[in-house]
Order: C-alpha cells, then sequence, then structure tokens
C-alpha cells in the first residue's frame, strides 16, 4: 500500500487559502458527490452505512486552499448543496495533505485526528459511519471503474 | 534465535481491506468481529457482515494466515441466543479460534464444540494463573490474553504455572487497563464495553471546537479541553483531566499507547505465545504501519538474536499512531505489584 510514493505533510501558503474562499465553491460540491454517487452505483458503499446518512448534510472543509464542499445524501444519491443553511450535521475540516492522506490510505483518520490534523464536528457516531465506511471500501482495479461522468442530480434543500 | 520459536503477531481488522493490510504485512493471525454487540468494538459502520467475513476468512486461509474470531461481550438479559449465534456462525465459518468472554458462553461453546479452539478474552479479566488453569480445566481454553495490568515478572509466574498459553498486548492504545471490570463509560452513560460493546458509545461523544480549544464531552460530562496545538484522545472517562482538590490534571491515565519494542526480547524470553496489536477501531493504514512494525522487530529479534536493537525507525513510526502521541510500557515495567 503506497510503496514507492508518499504524500508528505504540508501547507499551502496562506495566500492560496485568501484566493480559494473568493472562488465559487459549488464545482467542489458537484466534484465531490460525483465521486461518491460513482462509488453508489459501483456498490462500493455498504447500504446499511448510507441508510444513516439519509438526510443527513455534510461540510468538508480544506482549511489551506481555502474550498469547501457541501452535500447531502437523499434518495440514493449524494446531492451537492448550494445554499446550506445553518449548521452541517457532520463537518470534516483539515488541510488538503491531510486530506489526500486520508484518501489514500496512507494515513489513519485517528492518527490525524489525536495530532489534531483533522477536525470533526457534530454527529460523532455519523462520523464514524463515514470514517468506517471509507475504510471499508474494496478500492477497484482501473479498468472496472464506469465511464464518468455518472448522474448529477443537481438539487438542494 | 529459531524463527519457529517466535511468538504470533496478532493483528486487528474491523474491516476486510484492515483484514488484507494485517495478512499482507506479515500478521500470523487477525482477530475481528461480528457488525453487532457481540464483540467490544461494536462502533458504527465498523466489523464484518457474512459475506465479508467469509471473504476475509477465505483470504487469510489462502495466504496461511489464522482467523481469531472475537465474541468477548456479555450476554445480556433475554438475549442469549444472540451469542449463541455468533458462536455458531463463527464456528460455521471455520475459523482457527474463538475468543470468549463470558462463562456461560465458554460453557456452551465447548460442549456443543468440543473439538473448536478457545482463547479466553481480555474481557475474562483473568490475571492468576489459578483462573486460567480454571479456563483450561472446565472449559478446555488453550490461549488466555492477559490484561495489560501485570509486571513481567508477574506474566512469567503465569507462564511457569499453567499448561495455557498466554498472549499479552504488544502495542496499541491504553486505557485505565481494567479490562472486563470497567464500569467508568456506564457511570458517564449507562453503556458499557461489557454491556453493549463500546467504550464511550460515538453518539454520547460530542466535540466541541471553539475559538483557540476544543472540548470533548461525555454525555454531557466535560472530560476534557484541549488547546489548539495539544495532542488529543480518545472520549473516555479514564483519560479525562479532571479538578482534584483545585488542580486539574489527568487524575486517571494519560492518552498514551502501550509499545513493547524495547522489551521484546524479554517478552520472547520468558515464554509468551503471542502478542497482540489493539486497534480493530483504525483504519486499514494503522493496521499496515503497526503489522509490518513489529513484523520487522520480530524477524529482527530473530535473526539478530543478542545483538537486537529497536530502530529509531519503528519507533518513530509507532509514536506517530500512538493516541496523545506517547508510548508507555504500561505495567510490565513497573516496580510496585
Amino acid at each position: 500500500m503506497n510503496q514507492g510514493f508518499t504524500i508528505p505533510k504540508f501547507q499551502l501558503p496562506g495566500f492560496v487559502s485568501r484566493l480559494g474562499q473568493k472562488l465559487p465553491q459549488w464545482p467542489h460540491a458537484v466534484a465531490l458527490t460525483t465521486a461518491l454517487n460513482a462509488a453508489v452505483k459501483m456498490k462500493l458503499l455498504p447500504e446499511d452505512s448510507l441508510a444513516a446518512m439519509e438526510g443527513k448534510t455534510f461540510l468538508v472543509q480544506v482549511i489551506d486552499t481555502g474550498g469547501q464542499a457541501a452535500f447531502t445524501y437523499r434518495g440514493g444519491f449524494f446531492r451537492p448543496l448550494f445554499n446550506p443553511a445553518g449548521s452541517p450535521d457532520l463537518a470534516f475540516r483539515a488541510n488538503l495533505s491531510a486530506f489526500l492522506q486520508v484518501a489514500s490510505r496512507q494515513e489513519d483518520p485517528d492518527t490525524l485526528f489525536f495530532n489534531r490534523e483533522l477536525s470533526i464536528e457534530g454527529d460523532t457516531e455519523l462520523g464514524l459511519v463515514v470514517k468506517n465506511m471509507l475504510d471499508a471500501i474494496e478500492l477497484p482495479t482501473f479498468q472496472s471503474l464506469p465511464k464518468l461522468p455518472l448522474h448529477l442530480p443537481f438539487g438542494s434543500r | 534465535m529459531d524463527r519457529s520459536s517466535l511468538p504470533d503477531l496478532i493483528c486487528p481488522a474491523g474491516s476486510l481491506p484492515a483484514l488484507k493490510a494485517a495478512v499482507d504485512n506479515g500478521a500470523d493471525a487477525v482477530y475481528l468481529g461480528f457488525k453487532n454487540d457481540t464483540n467490544a468494538r461494536n462502533f458504527a459502520g465498523l466489523n464484518f457482515d457474512q459475506k465479508t467475513m467469509a471473504d476475509g476468512v477465505r483470504y487469510a486461509h489462502g495466504k496461511g494466515c489464522e482467523i481469531l474470531m472475537a465474541i468477548n461481550t456479555f450476554p445480556q438479559p433475554g438475549r442469549v441466543d444472540d451469542w449463541r449465534a455468533a458462536v455458531d456462525a463463527a464456528v460455521d465459518l471455520g475459523v482457527d479460534a474463538i475468543i470468549l468472554a463470558d462463562i456461560g458462553l465458554l460453557d456452551y461453546a465447548s460442549q456443543r464444540y468440543p473439538q473448536q479452539r478457545l482463547h479466553l478474552s481480555v474481557q475474562g479479566s483473568a490475571t492468576s494463573y489459578e483462573a486460567i488453569n480454571f479456563a483450561h480445566r472446565e472449559f478446555g481454553v488453550r490461549r488466555a490474553v492477559l490484561p495489560r495490568v501485570l509486571t513481567l515478572a508477574q506474566v512469567e509466574n503465569v507462564i511457569k504455572n499453567t499448561p495455557v498459553e498466554i498472549e499479552v498486548f504488544g502495542f496499541g492504545s491504553l486505557c485505565v487497563m481494567n479490562e472486563g471490570r470497567c464500569w467508568l463509560s456506564s457511570y458517564a452513560c449507562g453503556e458499557s464495553p461489557n454491556t453493549v460493546g463500546a467504550c464511550s458509545p460515538a453518539k454520547y461523544v460530542k466535540w466541541d471546537k471553539q475559538p483557540g480549544q476544543m472540548e470533548t464531552r461525555l454525555n454531557g460530562i466535560l472530560i476534557d479541553r484541549f488547546a489548539d496545538n495539544e495532542p488529543a484522545g480518545y472520549p473516555t472517562l479514564c483519560k479525562g483531566r479532571f479538578d482534584v482538590q483545585g488542580e486539574t490534571y489527568y487524575a486517571l491515565e494519560e492518552p498514551t499507547s502501550l509499545n513493547v519494542l524495547e522489551i521484546l526480547p524479554e517478552i520472547v524470553k520468558i515464554g509468551v505465545k503471542a502478542i497482540k496489536v489493539e486497534g480493530r477501531q483504525r483504519s486499514p493504514a494503522y493496521v499496515t504501519q503497526v503489522t509490518r512494525t513489529l513484523r520487522a522487530a520480530l524477524d529482527a529479534l530473530a535473526s539478530e538474536s543478542e545483538r537486537y536493537h529497536v530502530k529509531p525507525t519503528w519507533q518513530a513510526e509507532l509514536s506517530k499512531v500512538s493516541e496523545g502521541n506517547q508510548a508507555t510500557l504500561g505495567a510490565y515495567n513497573r516496580p510496585w505489584r
């Protein structure tokens, strides 16, 4: 796993975040939900975990890029939220390097949490469902990936 | 030292990718549990259903690695059949051993499946050779996992006085170390590892981020308050900072991890049969890092014997994944008994 290539811990310079915050945020949410819907379509995500996420709102915030993605899971699809109202049910916040390290299974989220590099706020049990769901994904081989883009169920609550 | 005289390396898995990580990085056995409250890591979204369990057993056995099934909580009133069904399912899956804590369940398993290998869980809280020999005599238990409360000399004394194989913890998050007898979680929220299979269940945990600090609450009880760059730990009462007679400090236990690399030669010398890694709740990344590090250390001990020394890279890898970023030898090297 990750042999031959490791993602170092880094933090992007402050201007990136200041600039990033001024950019539109919806592309992040669209990209992320598209990827998640691809995973749903490939049956990579266990149904009991998805059921626990029904109707919940999520925020993924990349601190040092100034980017964030708000989305929800409803009726079998992850949907971007363009005008999220109120606090999300669950928020993950971290720098880009931490998210990349988790995504590539190089670092354990608990490790990053202990080191205060990853913050989890909101419904803790929901956070555990998401974390364990992502851990349980059997990463597919490249040949089995479907052609993108898949469904883009635009909409907001 | 002969490689065959090394203790087995027993690694945790809460998912199929974690199981594969353990097998691929040198575990001799992987321990796991079903997706319900029959095991002490009953966390939302964690563990194995029948299908992933069968896949896991096939994968491990295909690579010569054993599967140990933890059914180590205590059957709750009116639901004994759920625990018995778990034992039946484990036998059906062809696991190499079942790890049990409850005496009634040990009785059921030993009567019904006399050929099935049984281990006494750390949750069974057997710290003396008398207790372990009782489990051996009555239920044919072939291995016992010792709670993390004994000094190395005490572990040696147990080994000398029992025919049962002894398994000890070698790495992982430490709690107040009173396994199987701890009710601190129940004190705060009415649920504990023995009853629901989880210490500080997530639904009672709140991480509250405020400017400059983060507060941890368990069922509303303030457990700890961390400054922004201060290492954090799991939200358990035993690792909280409390006001005791005007002073606020870790009154029971600090967030820390056990790490036995320094005393590995002694552990092997006294005849420990297996070394266990804590952490079924952790990710495949953790399982990879810890398994390959302990495998390297054990192999080094086999090949270098007297010249064995702890490599800085091993310590660096293990301290990184440690709770609170610090490690301890725990009770093993304490002068008191």
